[in-house]
Parts: structure tokens; C-alpha cells; sequence
């Protein structure tokens, strides 16, 4: 029987990926493409193979410093948000305070405002402080949705252990800080790690926003990609490589949080 | 029951102001906005309540709310039951673990501009991998003529593009389960489907708390995707609400109709969601309730 099921389930997982990797297969191969073999022909394979698409993309700095850009400003925010998001998760999961549960609801609705209208005041905020056009400003401006995202994810994490373990340090004589990093952080691994993806990969691809606070200094790669959209027609192809390019830091970061999501609860005595 | 303790305020507050700084002005900015008939930023004339009653009674929106409606239904219908079983066949050590999960989240990777023109080449039957696959099976598919396959299509894109967000969620939210779980329900003899239902589940209940709201939410104000896939059309089939809103808000130049509408349109987010949350916190506390009887 289990042999059974474990040949339905790695069935179901060959499916899914198949599903979930032919539109990647199709860009990476639209990427070594020209323009018009895109258009014209079907091709499981490129034909007339060209790397002139990516050589677009790294000859020229107006491209590549895109990268460079959003970079930036996702570490910044990415730092910010987990460091701010950490002892809040804490005080939601183990307190009960004046207004906690307004307060954590609260946050989420922050996520909840359509972009469209409120991209002026945004605006407008950001000029008045002078800070129009840098990487500091988006990596703020990302916070009003990245930081809620890690403060309900830890918090779910965290309710899961159990609170005899802080009782119990607390008695063994432990400080706050020192158990806090030591015995606490290591038992919710998985969820710092699937929070830190998250804020990463939702500030990486974010486009109104990060557009609307950039124009040269920090333009983010998001928006250099949008200028393959022009009056003489669409550069599918160099979209295509651009696109496989943004792929990768992402999978860079998830290959190195990969065992703080696999691992999880690694303490056996609890 | 959490011990009260005031002090925990400090612990919160980093994360309240690091959020208001960029959440509160706008929102009041909008308010303010939704009141006046803005002719030029100079010439403002406040007129209450009016935008608001005019988008009420708007048609079109009407119709909107619920195209928005039904989609999101359907997205998280697809994407969490599908994005549960996924966690649960993802491997959970070793190195095709790491490759799984590395393959599994790409798609979330992809700018959403790029995701829409990618499918739009995508789903073409003369020179795209989906659409002419489709055509080789005899399915008469188009997703720029059919108003079905269009709604569809961006479904596809979007159960595509998102299961590996609540996938992630699950797996991670599995792999914090403690193996002594495990044993204990092994030396009672329950079935897969008992370990499931009352070992699993329970403990998934905080990140699908977060992946059903997260999902919720953000296929409610979904934008770029099918405004790159489709432009909306056939007709209105894919015109979803924040698509609408834009349309109104880039082709009026008045700033307060638009203001008013997105403070409604908020708020219809905020109370589905505030009453999603509600149920499953209801049906998460019950569940525990009946499973402490046993």
C-alpha cells in the first residue's frame, strides 16, 4: 500500500511540475530566439540559436544596473522587514495587550489598498521628504505590505510552540535575548525562512509602486522592462531574456533558505 | 490563555511605525480626495458624499464586483486544495527536496508584466506551446475571441503563477510538525487520512489562515496579469474591478470619483476578509475544542 501511494504522489508532483515549468520552458527558449522566429514559426527549439538577446541586456547599464537597483532595495527591505517583524510575531503569539488583535488585523489591511489611486500621495509623501528616486524609498514604500506578510507568517510559526519551552528557559536562567536567539529563533526556522522568501520575492516583482519612486538613480529592472513595449512593436525576445534573468536571484535566495524550510522543528526533545 | 502584558506594546511598536509611515498619509490623502471635485489642484470644491453615491449606483461596477467575485472564488477553490496535496507530495529531505522546492517557487519570481506577456505568446495556437497543443487535441480554444476561454486562461495563469505561494506556506508549516506526532499516531495505528485530519491539519491552520486571506486579497486587486493577457476583453469578460477603477481614474482626470471608489473597494476587501478570518478562526478554535472531548 505504501508503495502504491508513494507512486500517486510522485505521480501527482511529475504532473504538477511539468504544469508549472512549460511557460518557464517557453521563455527561456523564447529568450535564445529572435523576434522573428518568435512570431513566425512554431519551434520547440530555437532554430537560429542567439545569445543577442542577453547581450542587450549586460552591454547595456541602463539595463543591467536595473538589476543592480532592485537588488538593493529588496535586501534593505527585506532586512528591515524580518528584523521589525521578529519581536512583533513575539509579543502577538505570547501576549495579550491593550488592542492586539485590532492591531494584528490592522496591519494586514495594509496589503488591501488598490494601487491605482493612492500611487499620488505616495508621491507626494516622498517628494515632500526628499527622498523621490532612491533605493531607501521603495525599500520603505515595500515595507507597508512586507512587513504585516512577516509579522502573520512568524506569528503562525511561533503559536506553534509551545510555551513551556520560554517558561521552561526563563527558570533555567536564560535573558530574554540570549533565548530569544538561541533556543527560540532555531525552532521556527522554516517560517523566518518561507517569511524572508516572501518579503523578498514580493518586493522583488512589485512594479507600480517601485516605478512610481524611481526615474534614474534606482529605476528598478521591473521598469527598465517595460521600455521593450514601444511604438515600433514589442521586443518579445530581449522581454524574454530579461525575464529568465529575474528569475535567478530569486532561486539563488531560495537554494539558501531552502534548509530553513525543509528542516523546521530540528529539536527532537521537545 | 496569553498572559497580559502592556510592556509587549514595545516589542510591536518598530513594526506599527515602520507601516503607518507609508500607510496612513495616502489613506488620509485618499479620504481627503473622495470628498472634493478637484477641477485643478488649485480649484477644489468639497461635495460630501456625492462621489460615493455615484459609484454605488454605477452599473458597470456592479457587474464588475461580481466578475471580481466569482474569480476569486474560483482562485482560492483551485489553488488551496491544490496547494495543500502539493505540500504534501513535495519530498521533505535530501537534495530532491531542495530541488522541488527551487522549482516550485520559480514561477513566483516572474514580474507580473512578464507573466502576462509570456502566456499571451503562451496560449497562441500558431506560436505558442499551450495554444498549440490544444489545437493539436482538437480543442477549439482561443483566448482573444471566447470570452469562457479568455476567464479561463488567466484562472490558468493565475493558479500557475500563485500555488506555489500557499504550496510553500503548507510545506513549511508541515515541516514544523514534530516527528513524536508522528510516532504517537503510528502506535495508534490512524490512517493517512486520520493523520490529515487531526494531526496535519490543525497545525496548518495558521499558514492557511495566512495563504487563503494572502490569496483572497491579492487576486481581488489583480491587475497586471490580465491586463497584459487579455486588455480586459473579449468585451468585459476579464475586466476585473481594480481594471475598472483604473480606467475610470486614468480617463476621467478627476481624482475624486476614483478616490471614492478606491476607499469603497477597500473596504469590500476589508470585510471579506475580516469575515474569512473570522470563520476560520471560528472553525479553528471549534476544531480544538472537539479534539480536546476525545
Amino acid at each position: 500500500m505504501n508503495e502504491a501511494r508513494f507512486r500517486w504522489r510522485t505521480l501527482f508532483l511529475l504532473a504538477y511540475l511539468l504544469f508549472a515549468l512549460l511557460p518557464i520552458y517557453w521563455m527561456v527558449n523564447m529568450s535564445f530566439k529572435t523576434n522573428q522566429e518568435i512570431l513566425a514559426s512554431f519551434t520547440l527549439l530555437p532554430q537560429q540559436f542567439t545569445w543577442a538577446n542577453y547581450a542587450t541586456i549586460f552591454t547595456d547599464a541602463s539595463w543591467y544596473s536595473g538589476y543592480i537597483n532592485s537588488l538593493i532595495y529588496v535586501a534593505i527591505n527585506m532586512v528591515i522587514s524580518i528584523a521589525v517583524a521578529l519581536p512583533a510575531a513575539y509579543a502577538f503569539s505570547r501576549y495579550s495587550f491593550l488592542g492586539d488583535k485590532h492591531v494584528f488585523f490592522w496591519l494586514l489591511t495594509n496589503r488591501m489598498t488598490p494601487p491605482a489611486v493612492f500611487l499620488l500621495p505616495f508621491f507626494q509623501l516622498y517628494t515632500t521628504l526628499g527622498l523621490m528616486d532612491t533605493h531607501i524609498a521603495v525599500a520603505l514604500a515595500h515595507l507597508v505590505f512586507n512587513v504585516p506578510l512577516a509579522v502573520w507568517i512568524l506569528e503562525g510559526f511561533m503559536s506553534g510552540v509551545p510555551r513551556e519551552i520560554d517558561e521552561t528557559a526563563y527558570i533555567d536562567g536564560y535573558s530574554f535575548p540570549r533565548f530569544f536567539l538561541t533556543l527560540f529563533l532555531p525552532l521556527i526556522k522554516s517560517g523566518v525562512g518561507v517569511a524572508a522568501f516572501f518579503c523578498f520575492m514580493f518586493s522583488w516583482v512589485e512594479l507600480l509602486l517601485a516605478r512610481t519612486l524611481t526615474s534614474v538613480d534606482a529605476k528598478p529592472i521591473v521598469s527598465v522592462m517595460t521600455r521593450t513595449v514601444s511604438a515600433s512593436g514589442m521586443d518579445w525576445a530581449v522581454l524574454a531574456a530579461a525575464g529568465t534573468l529575474t528569475i535567478l536571484p530569486g532561486a539563488v535566495v531560495i537554494w539558501f533558505v531552502r534548509h530553513y524550510i525543509a528542516k523546521g522543528f530540528a529539536m527532537g526533545r521537545v | 490563555m496569553k498572559p497580559i502584558n502592556q510592556k509587549a506594546w514595545w516589542l510591536v511598536l518598530p513594526v506599527v511605525i515602520c507601516v503607518a509611515f507609508s500607510a496612513v498619509l495616502p489613506l488620509m490623502t485618499v479620504v481627503n480626495y473622495s470628498v472634493q471635485d478637484i477641477i485643478s489642484p488649485e480649484r477644489r470644491v468639497f461635495v460630501g458624499t456625492e462621489w460615493f453615491a455615484a459609484v454605488m449606483r454605477d452599473e458597470e461596477l456592479h457587474a464588475a464586483l461580481w466578475r471580481q467575485l466569482t474569480f476569486s472564488l474560483a482562485v482560492l477553490a483551485v489553488e488551496i486544495p491544490l496547494g495543500i496535496a502539493l505540500a504534501l507530495s513535495m519530498p521533505a529531505r535530501g537534495w530532491r527536496a531542495s530541488l522541488v522546492l527551487v522549482l516550485v517557487a520559480l514561477s513566483l519570481l516572474i514580474p507580473w508584466n512578464v507573466v502576462g506577456t509570456i502566456w499571451q505568446i503562451y496560449g497562441r495556437a500558431d506560436i505558442g506551446l499551450l495554444g498549440a497543443a490544444l489545437a493539436w487535441l482538437g480543442v477549439d480554444y482561443s483566448y482573444t475571441g471566447d470570452a469562457t476561454d479568455a476567464w479561463i486562461t488567466v484562472l490558468a495563469m493565475d493558479v500557475w503563477h500563485w500555488t506555489p505561494l500557499v504550496a510553500l506556506l503548507c510545506y513549511a508549516g508541515l515541516r514544523s510538525i514534530p516527528d513524536a506526532y508522528y510516532q504517537a499516531a503510528r502506535i495508534d495505528g490512524a490512517s493517512r487520512l486520520a493523520v490529515f485530519r487531526y494531526i496535519q491539519l490543525p497545525k496548518l491552520r495558521g499558514v492557511l489562515m495566512i495563504a487563503v486571506l494572502l490569496r483572497f486579497m491579492d487576486s481581488f486587486m489583480i491587475y497586471t496579469e490580465p491586463f497584459v493577457l487579455t486588455g480586459g476583453g473579449p468585451g468585459n469578460a476579464t475586466t476585473f474591478l481594480s481594471q475598472y477603477l483604473t480606467q475610470k481614474a486614468v480617463g476621467q482626470f478627476d481624482l475624486g470619483p476614483a478616490a471614492a471608489f478606491s476607499l469603497i473597494y477597500f473596504l469590500i476587501i476589508l470585510l471579506l476578509c475580516f469575515i474569512l478570518y473570522n470563520w476560520m478562526q471560528r472553525v479553528g478554535t471549534a476544531d480544538r475544542e472537539g479534539a480536546g472531548h476525545e
